[in-house]
């Protein structure tokens, strides 16, 4: 078990299966609010569904307007259960927090792998990694 | 960041749900950035309202804050809304009619400053449309920072914002020199200027030196291209704008701007004529003096123009204009004044191929949107229009 200490965005916990991309993520035109899956041509996890997982990459870009895709994921249940960043800014951080999905920065999100079972307790701002490797 | 026990109260929830959501942004922005607590707002602008933007997910998300009570407490108005076919239509006005049930003011325009809301120097806004974030901070002295839809929603609920950013004097000062020695004199030299400038320099502050505005239209373009090809918040001139005389520091870096690379601006928005459908002026939202101009040099001109000619304007210069005669004068020769609205919000790519404009910035969006795309100034476009 290894412990990433890093900051609450927004409150809440979580634990379910790693989806990390190494780039930053554009929301709006860059997943599919309907399914969930990723779809932005550029991402490093374009086919991969979102949904009920730990969403873990560096930043988020694109469109403010993305905080409203992450609504809308959350409304038709195909959300991560939680989010982990390096750097939170405003389009992901608005979006967690209207969405109400646990979030934290300030992760080095290198240290996790696609595929690895992770626990996210957003309060104390503590990413713990229950598997070295995925299942 | 430190909050008040008001603050701290609608936090938890005893204010409602609404209230509580915008709080929580505020709150997670303000210790992003690094802010030491929340100032009042004289006024807030909001993007996001455009359906071309938001789609149902906007939709589904005003919905639900308009069912929970969501109420501005500051005056705020709109973004301008997009324009399209009758079910696009269906769902814009759904749009404007949710932001209405907030106590928004319908009006949806990027220049808010030349009708409904008028910011003063030193005034702290929430303004999130980049061209008006711009002029106000750069032309008016106002202070906001360049915010997103919900965060500026959000801030127009509380009536407050995080501290940080352009809110900060120390924040304001100019991070480089800009020397003109380029000739920038007309309208459309300052969107070459500014389509320029914003490309080179990213999300500097830059200090002109050496230009001369000759109307405050100008300035706005320049500040709407550097905005649009960069994200340029705020800019100082030399003798014009209102904090040039603080805006200087030691060692700042100079660079030099010359005809050469206006030129090259020119040239890459330099489609023929049997290539455009369409002419647009008014990007940002034309002033007074800039729908005056064209029709006068319709007049001139004397013939009707064989493509049509768009103004897009906010619906108090459309007023002015109808009640000044210029707005006949321009329908008689082909010409039509949309208000509160933006083509480059609308589906726009699916009825054109081509567009001429004198703006730099929409110059930007529509070749992005796969147009091909005239520059000129007014006078060249509409005299030399087919």
């Amino acid at each position: 078990m290894k412990v990433l200490k890093g900051r609450k965005i927004t409150k809440g916990r979580a634990k379910g299966v790693a989806l990390v991309s190494q780039k930053p993520l554009s929301f709006l035109g860059g997943i599919d609010p309907e399914t969930g899956i990723v779809k932005d041509a550029e991402s490093d996890i374009k086919g991969e569904s979102v949904k009920d997982k730990i969403l873990v990459f560096p930043r988020g870009k694109g469109s403010t307007v993305g905080s409203y895709v992450i609504y809308q994921l959350k409304k038709n249940n195909v959300a991560p259960k939680a989010i982990v960043v390096e750097d939170a800014e405003t389009i992901v951080a608005t979006g967690a927090i209207i969405a109400e999905i646990p979030m934290v920065d300030k992760i080095d999100t290198k240290k996790i792998k696609s595929g690895q079972i992770i626990e996210v307790d957003a309060d104390k701002g503590e990413v713990i990694i229950h598997e070295e490797e995925g299942i | 960041m430190y909050l008040t026990k008001e603050e701290e109260l609608i936090l938890a929830g005893e204010y409602g749900y609404a209230l509580q959501k915008a709080m929580e942004i505020l709150v997670a922005l303000g210790e992003i950035y690094g802010a030491d607590r929340l100032i009042p707002i004289k006024s807030a602008q909001i993007a996001g309202v455009s359906y071309k933007n938001i789609g149902d997910a906007g939709i589904e998300f005003l919905r639900d804050f308009v069912d929970a009570g969501a109420k501005v407490s500051v005056y705020t108005t709109l973004n301008p809304a997009g324009i399209g076919n009758e079910e696009f239509m269906e769902k814009q006005r759904e749009v404007l009619e949710l932001y209405r049930a907030m106590g928004i003011e319908i009006t949806s325009t990027c220049t808010p400053y030349y009708g409904a809301n008028m910011p003063k120097f030193g005034d702290h806004l929430a303004w999130s449309e980049s061209s008006a974030v711009s002029f106000a901070n750069s032309i008016l002295g106002a202070r906001t920072n360049r915010e997103g839809g919900p965060s500026s929603l959000a801030a127009a609920i509380v009536g407050k914002t995080p501290n940080y950013g352009l809110h900060l004097e120390e924040n304001r000062k100019a991070t480089v020199i800009v020397e003109i020695q380029a000739k920038v004199k007309e309208f459309v030299d300052y969107s070459f200027l500014g389509y320029h400038l914003g490309k080179l320099l990213k999300n500097d502050i830059p200090y002109f030196k050496g230009l001369k505005p000759e109307k405050i239209d100008y300035l706005k373009e320049l500040g709407a291209s550097m905005a649009a090809t960069g994200s340029i918040a705020l800019y100082h001139v030399e003798g014009e704008t209102p904090e040039y005389k603080t805006a200087i520091t030691d060692k700042l870096e100079r660079i030099q701007v010359d005809d050469r690379e206006l030129e090259e601006v020119k040239a890459k928005y330099n489609a023929d004529w049997g290539e455009i459908d369409v002419i647009l002026i008014g990007c940002p939202h034309a002033s007074i003096q800039e729908i005056k101009e064209v029709a006068e040099l319709l007049k001139m001109r004397g013939r009707p123009l064989k493509i049509p000619l768009f103004i897009t304007a906010s619906r108090v210069i459309k007023y002015l204009a109808d009640s000044l005669g210029y707005t006949e004068v321009i329908e008689r020769y082909n010409g039509k004044i949309i208000v509160d609205a933006c083509l480059i919000v609308s589906p726009i790519e699916s009825w054109y191929k081509g567009i001429a404009t004198n703006s730099g910035k929409a110059s930007f969006y529509f070749s992005s949107a796969g147009l091909e795309v005239r520059l000129d100034n007014t006078d060249k476009l509409i005299l030399e229009a087919p």
